[in-house]
């Protein structure tokens, strides 16, 4: 390897970053081994400081750079991923190119895993010594700029993605929102009340579906999914499969007589959540955004009656032309957008999993959000809380939390919402029954604003809290004299018994799932899943909202399990994010990249499989692959993976690691052969 | 297909129904088995809780010999619930805790024997024959099916928990033993209390609670309309069929229900001989049941619709496919 690192004057920095590093490492051992043994690499100077990150330790690097001429910066501390920014803005008000400072993580890498100090202490060394070699190979690089599309994909029109899309065009940007059912809304418009304060979720939610569907600035499309997704952030190709509604949208006034002149009954398993009945032409609900019906070809008699159905939507349908159009097909559209907010919810844990709790078995199990559609005046029982009868009022109603969550059997997170919800459903219960109501719980998580007041103020109603995990539920009794009709048996952890208890109605408050199809839509996006199928956020504290996918955000329950408040809450940061990018105008890029050297490329392919970010194309015509500067984010994988080496980063070029590396090695060079 | 066989004590006595109907069957299903030699109790349910190493030394005198024997097949079964869980158990324990298995091999060391944790695979019958050896194998030596015939199909506890093997499609509500009893062409009834408890030894210990658990069983599968129990377990058959005359007495009660084990009914379908299957030797008579089989098969049942209508009254129930 050509040496011509010799005249470079580097400046090291050890940070004692309170006790985090100093605890563990000696770090005043480490700068003088900085300043002495690697003072033959270039080292002119080597300092260590209590808070490097701090004004007076930025200034000192500064001051340095003035004063010494540093032409190379090595800061021993915390992880890149948290002050390699700061460190680099120091350099580059000092008029040092920022790319030019280098981070040795001895925080995470050392002090916080080892407690040897005299261990840690030489290890600590040897990743400054291998940052050295590292930074005098740097390349000075300019970031790369790239401008900004002011429109952005809003994907889910639950309350989080209404609350971006909203905030985006009050802005004065224009938001494409896609919608996967007929109607904006989301799981929120089948709710009755909300806790804690218990507002009518239509109320609270209606005026802002309505406001997204006649914003200037907010396109919708609703039965539609997004497709493939290419490009950057700033500039995002994305194409829409608008699914055939068989009604044309621009002509359908909404009068709603084809739904009234339909014969076909069917159960609505999406809005209804199984309960309730709607037609084969429907809208899901009253105040649906738009309120265009959607004709299911898979009820309806023209497409499986044979003899072409009987076609009584198109006959009644008053507009000019007709709005019914049986053959209409599925079309594809292309967005040209800046930024995307994946906004894409949750789903229900399938409660027929834990066959011992009944559920589907038998008549009088319910889930949760079948409890909600009762009690909605909208819903299929007006509102009236009922047995499976439909018609007989429950004396005795056994609500069961945790079902299928914090259970290492199905799944073992915490779904944030169950134990409000179960307190909320008790209480409407209980005002519109009557009944007595059994909540069975494993802890009550109430931490949120007036979340435990709300709690209190049931428990005062009457309602009954019996901490214990449900074993079954039951419709077998144990002898001809016990009355049921349904049994509860639980241990009571706080009294210490095992019970057993009768109820007409058990509710099964199902936690919260990621969409079934999550992993894919995450690919689709280039983001990535948990094992667990949420989407995962940048930075668990500190970026909840943007992922490793620049451009791309999450909001609301996609990202993981929460209410009504956080999911509105999270949307607006999104759009706030977005705000921000879409009014800088253009982006600047880490320059970070990978890049491929055409004339080693052998045109395997075998890179081009590996990019999580869908930066990596084949050129056809010319055999070889080539790298999206603007997609690539500097992972490397590509890099390792190819067999030719032909593929190089700008910032981590193979001779900068083999460098490192042979700096990593240093201490075990020097430990004498065995003889 | 070839299997080490651990029969237990039960199947000597009380069960040998169980054991002769599977002696009858083994070669339909072409299956070896070959008698561990010298094998000693498991130590039931109870020993266990008793004095925890000297149990597993108990069990593991098995497992050595077993392994000793086995030259062609890892395989190990057992047909008795308790005698397969506490095989399974020592396996798996010696397996996960390194001090066990020292343990148990130094109290093996005085017998000359050892016993390598993990190098057999102990399985219950019920598994083998549902899962190994397939339903289409069996269906396949069908010559007299049970048409008509409804069956509880009733696992017990201890089998399908804690299922160290991941082996079984549920541990609450489990449906092998039906998927079997369906290829004999008998119709297994739905019935909640697949995998609750018979009461164990309780009927000697506190006859009350066990009696309590027996009626209740009883009377869940009499009322899914099933005709017979079908068991896997020896105790399982003991606690339904002998104790249900003195439950009757207890709780002035009128059941009849008769209790028999999977290998009599595939026995029965394969065309074998009752008495050579041991039928007759049980408490309650399975003959008035078994006279319902009848010559023809059941029309199939209509494919489900894929819509749901809308039903005479009340909400629909969710969908369960």
């Amino acid at each position: 390897m050509a040496d011509n690192t010799q005249q470079e004057r580097v400046g090291v920095y050890v940070c004692h970053c309170g006790s985090n590093i100093a605890g563990v490492v000696d770090v005043q051992s480490v700068a003088r081994f900085a300043a002495e043994d690697l003072k033959g690499r270039g080292v002119v100077v080597a300092r260590d400081y209590t808070f490097m990150c701090s004004v007076t330790g930025q200034e000192l690097i500064e001051q340095d750079i003035r004063e010494q001429g540093l032409t190379r910066v090595v800061v021993a501390a915390c992880s890149p991923h948290l002050h390699e920014g700061t460190f680099r803005g120091a350099c580059g008000r000092a008029g040092l190119n920022p790319y030019l400072a280098e981070m040795a993580s001895i925080r995470e890498h050392v002090a916080w895993v080892h407690t040897d100090k005299a261990v840690a202490t030489a290890k600590a060394k040897a990743i400054v010594n291998g940052a050295v070699e590292r930074v005098l190979r740097n390349e000075p690089l300019e970031a790369i700029r790239v401008p900004i599309e002011a429109g952005t994909l809003v994907v889910g029109g639950g309350i989080a993605g209404l609350q971006t899309a909203l905030e985006i065009a009050e802005a004065g940007y224009p938001v494409h929102l896609v919608e996967r059912e007929p109607s904006i809304g989301g799981h929120m418009a089948q709710f009755d009340k909300t806790f804690p304060t218990l507002d009518c979720a239509a109320c609270i939610l209606t005026p802002k579906m309505a406001a997204a569907g006649s914003h200037p600035h907010i396109q919708l499309h609703t039965w539609s999914e997004v497709e493939k997704v290419e490009g950057y952030v700033g500039n995002y190709t994305v194409t829409v499969k608008k699914k055939p509604r068989y009604v044309l949208e621009d002509v359908c006034t909404g009068c709603g007589i084809c739904i009234e002149k339909c014969p076909v009954l069917v159960v609505d398993e999406a809005h209804d959540a199984g309960i309730g009945y709607r037609k084969a032409i429907y809208t899901p609900f009253a105040q649906a955004v738009p309120n265009i019906p959607v004709l299911d070809p898979d009820t309806c008699t023209y497409y499986v009656g044979g003899k072409g159905g009987c076609r009584a939507c198109e006959k009644f349908c008053p507009t000019e032309p007709n709005s019914i159009v049986f053959d209409q097909q599925e079309e594809r559209i292309t967005l040209r957008v800046g930024n995307i907010v994946l906004a894409t919810g949750w789903d229900l844990f399938d409660a027929r999993r834990i066959h011992q709790y009944g559920y589907g078995r038998l008549a009088n199990v319910f889930t949760n959000l079948e409890l909600e559609r009762m009690c909605n005046a909208a819903g299929p029982t007006g509102g009236k809380v009922v047995l499976r009868d439909g018609q007989t009022a429950p004396a005795r109603v056994g609500i069961v939390h945790c079902v299928g969550s914090r259970d290492r059997n199905y799944n073992n997170w915490c779904s944030s919402i169950c134990c409000m919800q179960s307190v909320k459903l008790a209480h409407l219960v209980k005002e519109r029954t009557g009944a007595e109501v059994f909540n069975f719980y494993i802890d009550m998580r109430t931490p949120a604003k007036d979340y435990d007041e709300f709690y209190q103020r049931v428990l005062d109603e009457g309602v009954h809290f019996i901490r214990g995990k449900v074993a079954e539920v039951s419709d077998v009794p144990r002898g001809p004299d016990e009355q049921g009709p349904l049994f509860v048996q639980v241990e009571d952890t706080l009294a210490g018994l095992q019970r057993r208890i009768p109820v007409d109605m058990v509710v099964l408050s199902a936690g919260l799932e990621p969409r079934r199809d999550s992993k894919a839509v995450g690919k689709t996006f280039g983001i990535a899943c948990s094992t667990n199928g949420w989407f995962i956020e940048k930075h668990a504290k500190l970026d909840p909202i943007a992922t490793m996918t620049e451009g791309v955000f999450v909001a609301g329950c996609a990202q993981g399990p929460k209410d009504i408040p956080a999911s509105v809450a999270q949307g607006a940061a999104a759009a706030a994010r977005v705000l921000s990018y879409i009014r800088q105008g253009e982006l600047a890029l880490e320059p970070v990249r990978a890049s491929v050297n055409e004339a080693q490329c052998s045109g395997c392919r075998l890179c081009n499989g590996l990019c999580p970010f869908n930066a990596i194309s084949f050129i056809e015509e010319r055999r070889v692959t080539e790298i999206n500067a603007a997609l690539c984010q500097g992972c490397g994988t590509c890099v390792a993976a190819c067999p030719a080496g032909a593929i190089s980063g700008s910032g981590f070029s193979n001779e900068q690691l083999l460098a490192q590396i042979e700096g990593l090695l240093l201490d075990v060079a020097r430990v004498p052969e065995p003889a | 297909m070839k299997a080490l066989f651990y029969p237990g004590c039960a199947m000597q006595r009380n069960a040998r129904a169980y054991l002769d109907s599977l002696l009858a069957i083994r070669a339909d299903i072409d299956l070896e088995l070959e008698e561990v030699a010298d094998w000693n109790c498991c130590g039931a349910t109870e020993y266990m809780s008793v004095h925890r190493v000297p149990a597993h030394a108990l069990i593991g005198r098995n497992l050595a010999l077993a392994q000793r024997q086995a030259a062609d097949t890892k395989l190990l079964t057992a047909g008795c619930s308790a005698c397969y869980l506490n095989l399974a158990k020592t396996d798996t324990q010696m397996r996960e805790d390194r001090k066990l298995e020292v343990t148990v091999n130094e109290a093996l060391a005085a017998g000359d024997l050892h016993y390598d944790a993990g190098s057999l695979q102990v399985r219950h019958l019920l598994d083998v024959v549902c899962h190994d050896i397939g339903y289409a194998a069996v269906k396949e030596k069908v010559v007299k099916p049970l048409y008509g015939l409804k069956v509880a199909a009733y696992y017990g506890c201890q089998v399908v928990r804690p299922d160290y093997d991941d082996r079984w499609d549920s541990h609450e509500h489990p449906t092998a033993m039906d998927r079997l009893l369906a290829a004999l062409g008998a119709e297994p009834v739905d019935w909640a209390l697949k995998t609750q408890c018979c009461g164990g030894h309780m009927t000697v210990i506190g006859p009350d609670v066990a009696y309590g658990l027996i009626r209740r069983l009883v009377h869940g599968a009499a009322e899914a309309g099933a005709d017979l129990v079908a068991t896997l377990c020896p105790m399982c058959q003991l606690n339904l069929d002998a104790y249900q005359v003195e439950m009757n007495r207890h709780f002035h009660a009128d059941y009849h229900l008769p209790v028999l084990y999977f290998t009599q009914l595939m026995g029965l379908a394969f065309g074998h001989k009752p008495a050579d299957l041991g039928i007759g030797k049980e408490f309650v008579d399975a003959a008035p049941a078994l006279a319902k089989i009848q010559v023809e098969a059941p029309p199939e049942a209509k494919a489900k619709r894929k819509r749901r209508h809308r039903p005479e009254d009340g909400l629909p129930m969710p969908r369960m496919e």
